[in-house]
């Protein structure tokens, strides 16, 4: 049992770009890497609006299971997987990382926003499984978690805050 | 159903703060936890009416990967990024101060050799980002961008220049109070936090809806760093502390698989 209290969250806001947003944020391999798939998709509000100031973080393992270690996710060296990428959603609430497919078949995802006075967690799944998350969820959610294929080397996963097909998020016990 | 944003007084905000906090209070007088988090759904911040799920969030014990973090360390950050002050030629305008303090796990223990992002607006209350169209002056010695990698003791120190209040359209005259945005990792994923710091004794901090979205009080004064005149530098700088506990899931520590890592 944890005796400190958590520092509690707060909003993101609207002016992260500045701060947060950095060069090859979301270029968690080079594009022609020969194992690189893009992973992308939109953020959408509860009306249906795309979210414009919504910030996404990913961290996943890499093609062979491994969970990444090395340095340089902020100043990218291309020769080494860090596993972690960060891309602010465009104007069009769009957002897309370029990385390899992890081994246990699905990326760990942190949504930030203005408007979300604390962060989400979500997973996005490039394979469907059954493992204990997919497999306890009820038929009419599940799909939420799972990327839609688009073609050999490409992913979509839109992320719904709110409403109608509202994306499963998480929390850790 | 809240009135629309343009018409809200700050009195309506001030209500409704004073209702949610009321019910909060009537369950932990019941015997329920306080609440640690802001809630998501908190109608006085306008913006998260359309922005929270209304679904519970399931929980899921976290995979190894999850109980893992990104690893940060010199090749990213630079230490002369945890000088906000020296970015430019000359000077920046305002009060000079240091931030320092500890990020720590659940357990008191110190999150190591870890990224801390820091941002703010500067001195007049502006942000150097182009949607920030509030008419106060830019100040061209003045990004307001830290970063930094934790010590062994899980310490870090920022010096920087006091952040001004600024306006915003949650409602007619709302003014943000003075804040830093800071971003931390943890060990593990799930201790990732996005926050801001304030400082002590605001006269906003009753009216504004982002920092009462914790309805706890003792729970958002987590959130006030506090003056401490020993970290202060003559004919410099004011000095503020302010330590951050990152707490995530605890699994960590129950799992056996564990040990032969």
């Amino acid at each position: 049992m944890s005796d400190l209290v958590p520092t509690p969250s707060q909003t993101v806001g609207p002016f992260f770009h500045f701060a947060l947003a950095y060069e090859g944020g979301g270029q968690l391999v080079p594009g022609h890497h020969p194992d690189a798939v893009v992973l992308h998709g939109t953020v959408f509000d509860g009306s249906g609006a795309a979210v414009p100031d919504a910030l996404i973080e990913i961290w996943q393992a890499d093609d062979t299971g491994e969970v990444p270690q090395g340095l340089g996710s902020l100043d990218r060296d291309p020769t080494v997987f860090t596993g972690f990428g960060r891309a602010a959603t465009t104007r069009a609430g769009t957002y897309l990382f370029t990385t390899v497919r992890p081994a246990v078949g699905f990326v760990t995802l942190a949504v930030f926003a203005r408007g979300l006075s604390h962060h989400l967690f979500t997973r996005a799944y490039l394979a469907d499984t059954d493992d204990s998350l997919l497999g306890s969820l009820p038929a009419d959610r599940r799909g939420t978690l799972l990327a839609t294929p688009e073609g050999p080397s490409s992913y979509r996963f839109d992320i719904r805050l709110q409403g109608d097909g509202e994306t499963v998020f998480l929390e850790y016990p | 159903m809240p009135a629309s944003t343009s018409e809200t007084t700050q009195q309506q905000i001030d209500e409704e703060i004073r209702r949610i906090e009321t019910d909060a209070a009537e369950l932990v007088a019941a015997g329920a936890t306080p609440e640690r988090h802001p809630r998501r759904d908190y109608p006085p911040y306008r913006s998260s009416l359309l922005r929270h799920p209304t679904h519970r969030l399931v929980r899921v014990d976290p995979e190894e990967i999850e109980r893992h973090s990104p690893a940060f360390g010199h090749t990213d950050v630079d230490p002369l990024e945890a000088d906000l002050t020296i970015q430019h030629s000359g000077e920046p305008l305002g009060e000079r101060i240091t931030v320092s303090g500890r990020v720590l796990d659940g357990d008191g223990r110190p999150v190591r050799r870890q990224l801390v992002e820091l941002w703010q607006a500067n001195s007049a209350g502006r942000y150097v980002h182009k949607r920030d169209q509030h008419p106060a002056p830019l100040d061209p010695n003045f990004t307001g961008v830290g970063r930094a990698i934790t010590g062994d003791d899980g310490s870090y120190s920022f010096r920087t220049i006091k952040p001004g209040p600024y306006p915003w359209r949650n409602h007619t005259n709302a003014w943000r109070p003075a804040h830093i945005h800071f971003s931390l990792f943890g060990s593990q994923f799930t201790q990732r936090l996005v926050t801001q710091m304030y400082f002590p004794g605001d006269p906003l901090f009753a009216l504004d809806p982002i920092y009462q979205s914790i309805a706890d009080p003792a729970a958002r004064e987590r959130l006030v760093g506090h003056y401490d005149h020993g970290s202060s530098v003559p004919e410099q700088s004011l000095g503020y502390r302010w330590d951050i506990v990152l707490t995530g899931s605890r699994s960590t520590w129950l799992e056996p698989e564990d040990a032969d890592e």
